[in-house]
């Protein structure tokens, strides 16, 4: 391997041709500062425009200041990081950062989570010397995303992620020079774009540009509300993460502290969207091995591969841009959407409720399930299965809103009868999660066997694109997995073509899955915590008593109770839902 | 004529001489000969060897040597290679370019394919600004008619050496002179430009190793390689070899496209060639380099312009603008001038060159406004620092340029701006007073009339006074009066 | 995204130019410049079209006609006033001249008179820094304009047999 030798201030170091200055630096511990440069390792993401200017470095012989992260290190080079000249160039671009940003701190969603925040206070800026006109433009609501793009400073990391990782291509930087911002097309709102709602722009904005719609006051006033009954489901990925947002190590499992919580939020009832995701293994599996077996018998009408279905910013994204495949992917809809179906259903039956006053609130790490709850075909006389929707980040709000010490709460137990759930149901938040939970239980309903192990590492890992077979019984079954719908693209492209020869495909819109979903505490830039919450979720399925959707006694009561076999016409009618073609329906 | 004595011609060799739409003329004029020569007797090395030898830099702007810049794209390993022509001449006042493209097409197209034969590609693009149409029909025609003669196309001049060339449009943005912006343009996106390294002869259009050199310095090529080497580098400074072309304009009395050798000096330019200043007014600077330049004083009017002089005095050579200023222009206002065209041709990447500028066009209105103070011209000069140290390409690097040399040339100009209050040059229209001298005031009543806005009140045979408040100092009662009553501070 | 307003011959104009440059998204500018050489601006219709036809988002469409200043979503002037800000031309008072033509037509740069007659614009140096300052309206060139004869320029072409002629021209 080619090494070269440098020194940075005045360390000497030998690093590895091709490393940039950025990287170089950190090796011996010195770490330059950066503002618009994203490196999302394992990921395979990297934003580095070189534009905000903040990392720049002295770098020995050369005429002007060099972008360290985007400036290989070159043989015997010499440069320093934090000289007068650096410091003095690095505080003035961020008073101009400054000088075209609204002083709105106090405030902003952003405020205590907000790099550019972080960075002016790291750079001691107490005054900003250069002031005139500041950007202006019109703030933007949507169903799940905030835009007030007077914020924006032009990072472009939500430009990567909408564009190169997503390719939903809804963002772009658009007009020039000082007018230049990341915006939509003729800077219609994102509502009326093809934005699909993921929040990955959300999750790696450096400041409140791009915010989640905030819905912790609706759900406060309907704890408030004694004529009301509030039942909270809480998704997977959320017990992986919550913990980071009250200083616990990235990974660490705050399920029971999680249940607590809630219950002291004065919640009624506390449930899992665990065992909505059994739920789901139970509808969507059955559907798979239906559709599997007519494909076997050699019926023509049944199209294969089947596509899983929870992730409605994945919904959306076919709606819009392959509305020709509406009728591939699996008809079940998501756990949450199957949760809220059977609460005001079944369960306000048992407590002799109307749905009316009956209150769902969902704990989801996403932003596109704020825009899911609110499709029409979701509603029942107008009135939504779910209420309401706040991210991982709103409920750690709230939980410091009301003053609950979270690290020293008591581990506490799910309410019944919707909160027991499997290990399958568990892993519904990573990558591979789902498929493998399906698997789990489609091989038994399908062989009549029992499964000889539990764990399929080849479904697992970080890759964008992941392809298995497994033997079910001497029936090879091909499994493909897609994260991050640039990847979903790929294997859509693939079936559109006719050159795909997966059965069943999974696939989720954020990078990681739910666990990397919009909503989840912000990793800044450290995808190492998304492997961290990935593997919380594998412990959390190794350590339940029940690891298959179908032997959840719950599961198999409620079948009994109510909703009589899976694929039932009762369980078509609450647990299956339709897609539309949305090529048309925007307008500006 | 004094016009013509001093210049020496060989970009603009066969403009005005040849009809560019013949291309018969054009051969007569020994077009494509150099082509003919390299592709029959000369290895590719031989001719980078020569290019590098004959001294020969960018003319663009850069000053980078040609030969070395072939070089580099020529060791590039790859299966596609690229030529490009940068014709997006955009400097305010610049126009040599466009002269060439519509006088000697094919002095270019020529070159490209020598350059092409060199590095190793088979396709040369022009990109070209969509605002120079009938350089465009001419290139196009100049095109075809070199596929018909067998000089572009398949196997040229029988030598197994294939080359085409293809256009491609500029739409109105400066920054896209600066090469990876070209290069980005031209793959259909925003013309933003990116950090170098990765250099186009690495990595450029799709890519792949991509050779950009602008229209004057291909139009150098030929000559260079019939002439040999020697000869050109015998014109010229010992580090710039050959002539520039400039667009000599401004407050002169012959303006228009200049070619002189490297070395001749600024007075040689605006009194020999340019015949002196319009009016006989007295000469205050030349500005060189456009946007990106400096302006210079009286003091380096005997300096031999070459690429290094010119910096070394805080200008640069640029890509050949040379605007001349009398007396009547305030050199503070001029900053600002260039500063609006960089504010609006910014791409807006990086932040010192979106807001910086702005703040420092907001400051240099501040000051023209009579509302400026001595910090405020400090912070100019701190903000120009931090701006050209920190842009990330050559438009932001070199934005504060004007600002700084007026103000280190000009200094006591915007003194008068910010401690008097008073624009020396009479420019700057909210530091203007009228003022009516009741003693001549005969109450003529004419400027009354004249007045726009209705600043002037009197009464008939009485002096008349003029409101300041609402005088907007556009002049016209000055003019008007026949008393001369008027006064102008 | 709009609903598509553009009669089925416009589509089909866009449709063909795409076709012509293979429907490669590199050549996105190309296939600007030949719809708005055809079309005279580019409403966002006509930039869904070119986006669906190039295969690639609309928003990138959009960022790349607002960066180039020869692309315009407004339609032009039936005389377009181009008004030229190169520094030959601004030191001989362009500017004078600009703020006359925007008082006498009181519109701003990049807009159109109200009747759609007429619509001013900038320039950068249209290389004829001889006749300093330099206006064209349509493709007819006025040089060494002074702020008194804007009157005069603009009545040339309000007066509708002149306009023809200037059209023709």
């Amino acid at each position: 391997m080619d090494t070269i030798n440098l020194t940075i201030d005045n360390k000497t170091i030998e690093v590895k041709k091709g490393t940039s200055i950025l990287d170089a630096a950190a090796e011996v511990g010195i770490e330059i500062p950066t503002l618009c440069h994203m490196k999302l390792h394992d990921l395979n993401i990297e934003n580095k425009p070189g534009g905000c200017r903040i990392c720049v470095v002295e770098v020995e012989g050369r005429r002007n200041l060099a972008p360290a992260c985007c400036t290989d290190a070159h043989d015997g080079m010499e440069i320093s990081t934090h000289s007068l000249r650096v410091v003095n160039a690095r505080r003035t671009v961020m008073e101009l950062i400054l000088s075209d940003h609204p002083f709105e701190c106090l405030i902003c969603a952003k405020s205590g989570n907000c790099d550019l925040q972080d960075m002016a206070h790291q750079l001691g800026i107490r005054e900003v010397h250069y002031k005139g006109e500041q950007s202006h433009y019109r703030a933007d609501t949507s169903p799940a995303i905030i835009r007030e793009i007077d914020k924006c400073i032009m990072c472009r990391r939500c430009e990567t992620m909408c564009n190169d990782v997503q390719t939903v291509g809804v963002l772009s930087a658009i007009n020039r020079g000082f007018n230049s911002v990341v915006s939509p097309a003729f800077e219609m709102n994102l509502d009326h774009s093809e934005c699909t709602y993921c929040g990955q722009c959300v999750a790696v904005c450096p400041t409140g540009a791009l915010t989640e719609v905030d819905e912790t006051g609706k759900v406060i006033r309907a704890l408030a509300d004694p004529t009301k009954t509030v039942v909270v489901q809480t998704a997977p990925a959320v017990r992986a993460a919550l913990g980071e947002e009250f200083g616990l190590e990235p990974g660490t499992l705050v399920t029971g502290k999680l249940v607590a919580a809630l219950r002291r939020l004065g919640f009624n009832h506390v449930f899992d969207t665990d065992f909505a995701a059994d739920l789901t293994i139970m509808e969507e599996g059955t559907e798979l091995l239906n559709r599997l077996n007519r494909f076997l018998s050699g019926d023509k009408d049944v199209k294969l591969p089947i596509l899983t279905s929870c992730c409605p910013a994945w919904v959306k994204f076919f709606e819009h841009q392959f509305p020709d495949m509406k009728d591939i992917p699996s008809t079940a809809r998501s756990p949450m959407q199957m949760f809220g179906a059977i609460a005001k259903t079944y369960f306000a039956e048992k407590l002799a409720v109307k749905r009316e006053d009956l209150v769902v609130v969902s704990i989801m790490p996403c932003v596109a399930k704020k825009y899911e709850r609110g499709r029409d075909e979701f509603k029942v006389n107008g009135n939504p299965d779910v209420d309401h929707v706040i991210t991982t980040r709103e409920l750690a709000a709230l939980i410091k809103l009301s003053n609950i010490d979270f690290n020293a709460l008591p581990n506490e137990e799910f309410d019944n009868p919707l909160g027991e759930s499997s290990g399958a149901g568990v892993i519904f938040g990573t990558t591979g999660g789902v498929i493998e939970a399906a698997v789990r239980t489609a091989y038994e309903i399908q062989t009549k066997k029992e499964l000889p192990r539990l764990d399929f590492d080849e479904l697992r890992g970080m890759e964008g694109i992941r392809e298995a077979t497994i033997d079910f019984d001497g029936l090879p079954i091909k499994i493909g997995i897609a994260h991050g719908l640039g990847n979903a693209r790929k294997l859509l492209e693939d079936i559109q073509a006719g050159k795909s020869e997966f059965h069943a495909i999974e696939i989720m819109s954020c990078p990681g899955g739910c666990i990397g979903g919009g909503g989840q505490p912000y990793h800044h830039g450290d995808a190492s915590i998304l492997k961290k919450r990935q593997m919380a979720i594998y412990r959390e399925d190794s350590n339940k008593a029940i690891r298959k959707s179908h032997e959840n006694p719950y599961i198999i009561n409620l079948y009994k109770e109510f909703l009589g076999e899976p694929m039932s016409e009762k369980a078509h009618h609450l647990l299956h839902t339709q897609y539309f073609d949305r090529t048309e329906k925007v307008k500006i | 004529m004094t016009v013509l004595k001093k210049q020496v011609r060989i970009a603009l060799r066969n403009c005005g001489v040849i009809d560019p739409e013949q291309i018969e003329d054009a051969i007569a004029c020994d077009a494509y000969f150099a082509l003919g020569k390299c592709l029959t007797t000369y290895s590719p090395d031989e001719v980078i060897s020569e290019i590098k030898t004959s001294g020969l830099r960018g003319r663009g702007g850069g000053g980078f040597p040609t030969g070395l810049k072939w070089e580099i794209t020529k060791n590039v390993e790859s299966d596609q290679k690229y030529v490009v022509c940068n014709a997006d001449e955009g400097d305010p006042g610049a126009f040599m370019d466009r002269s060439i493209l519509e006088g000697d097409p094919h002095s270019v197209l020529e070159a490209m394919a020598i350059c092409g034969y060199c590095i190793g590609a088979n396709t040369g693009l022009i990109y070209i600004r969509a605002e120079y149409p009938l350089a465009i029909q001419r290139l196009k025609i100049a095109i075809k008619q070199a596929e018909e003669y067998g000089l572009l196309g398949d196997d040229i001049l029988g030598s197994g050496f294939d080359f085409k060339i293809e256009m491609r449009y500029g739409a109105g943005a400066f920054v896209c002179g600066e090469e990876t912006a070209l290069i980005h343009s031209m793959e259909g996106l925003r013309g933003e430009p990116t950090v170098k390294p990765p250099f186009p002869s690495v990595s450029g259009y799709l890519g792949k190793p991509t050779n950009v050199n602008n229209v004057e310095t291909f139009a150098n090529i030929p000559v260079i390689i019939n002439k040999g080497a020697k000869w050109f580098s015998r014109i010229g400074t010992e580090k710039s070899k050959g002539t520039k072309v400039f667009a000599l304009a401004g407050k002169i009395n012959n303006v228009g496209l200049i070619e002189v050798p490297m070395g001749t000096t600024l007075r040689e330019v605006v009194y020999e060639i340019g015949g002196g200043i319009v009016n006989g007014k007295k000469f205050k600077s030349v500005q060189t380099g456009g946007p990106s330049g400096g302006c210079l004083t009286k003091d380096f009017l005997d300096t031999p312009i070459d690429y290094d002089n010119l910096v070394a005095a805080g200008s640069m050579m640029g890509s050949g603008g040379m605007i001349v200023m009398d007396e009547d222009d305030c050199m503070v206002s001029i900053a600002k001038f260039y500063l609006e065209f960089t504010l609006e041709e910014s791409c807006g990447k990086c932040n010192p060159c979106r807001i910086g500028n702005k703040r420092l066009h907001e400051i240099l209105t501040k000051i023209t406004e009579g509302n400026g103070t001595v910090e405020d011209i400090e912070r100019l000069k701190e903000l120009s620092d931090v701006i050209k140290d920190t842009s990330l390409c050559g438009l932001g690097q070199s934005s504060p340029n004007p600002v700084l040399s007026t103000i280190a040339n000009f200094e006591d100009e915007y003194m008068a701006h910010v401690k008097e209050g008073k624009c020396p040059a009479g420019q700057c229209k909210s530091l203007l007073r009228y003022d009516i001298v009741e003693d001549l005031c005969t109450g003529c009543t004419l400027c009354f009339r004249n007045c726009p806005v209705g600043a002037i009140t009197g009464e008939r045979r009485l002096p008349h006074f003029i409101d300041q408040s609402l005088c907007i100092k556009c002049g016209v009662c000055f003019e008007k009066c026949k008393f001369d009553a008027i006064t102008l501070t | 995204m709009p609903e598509i307003k553009l009669s089925e011959n416009t589509i089909q104009l866009i449709k063909n130019i795409c076709a012509e440059f293979e429907n490669k998204e590199n050549e996105l500018i190309n296939v600007l410049h030949r719809v708005q050489g055809k079309l005279g601006y580019l409403p966002a219709e006509v930039q869904e079209v070119i986006a669906k036809e190039l295969n690639i988002g609309v928003a990138r469409v959009y960022g790349v006609v607002t960066f180039y200043s020869f692309f315009t979503m407004i339609p032009q002037g039936e005389f377009p006033i181009s008004i030229c800000m190169g520094t030959a031309c601004y030191v001989r008072g362009a500017e004078q001249v600009l703020a006359e033509f925007k008082r006498q037509l009181n519109v701003d740069v990049g807009e159109s008179t109200n009747d759609g007659k007429f619509s001013i614009n900038c320039l950068r140096c249209v290389g004829a820094c001889g006749l300093a300052p330099v206006v064209t309206v349509g493709g007819k060139v006025f040089g060494r304009v002074a702020p008194s004869q804007v009157k005069e320029i603009i009545a040339e072409y309000t007066q509708s047999n002149s306009a023809d002629e200037a059209k023709s021209a």
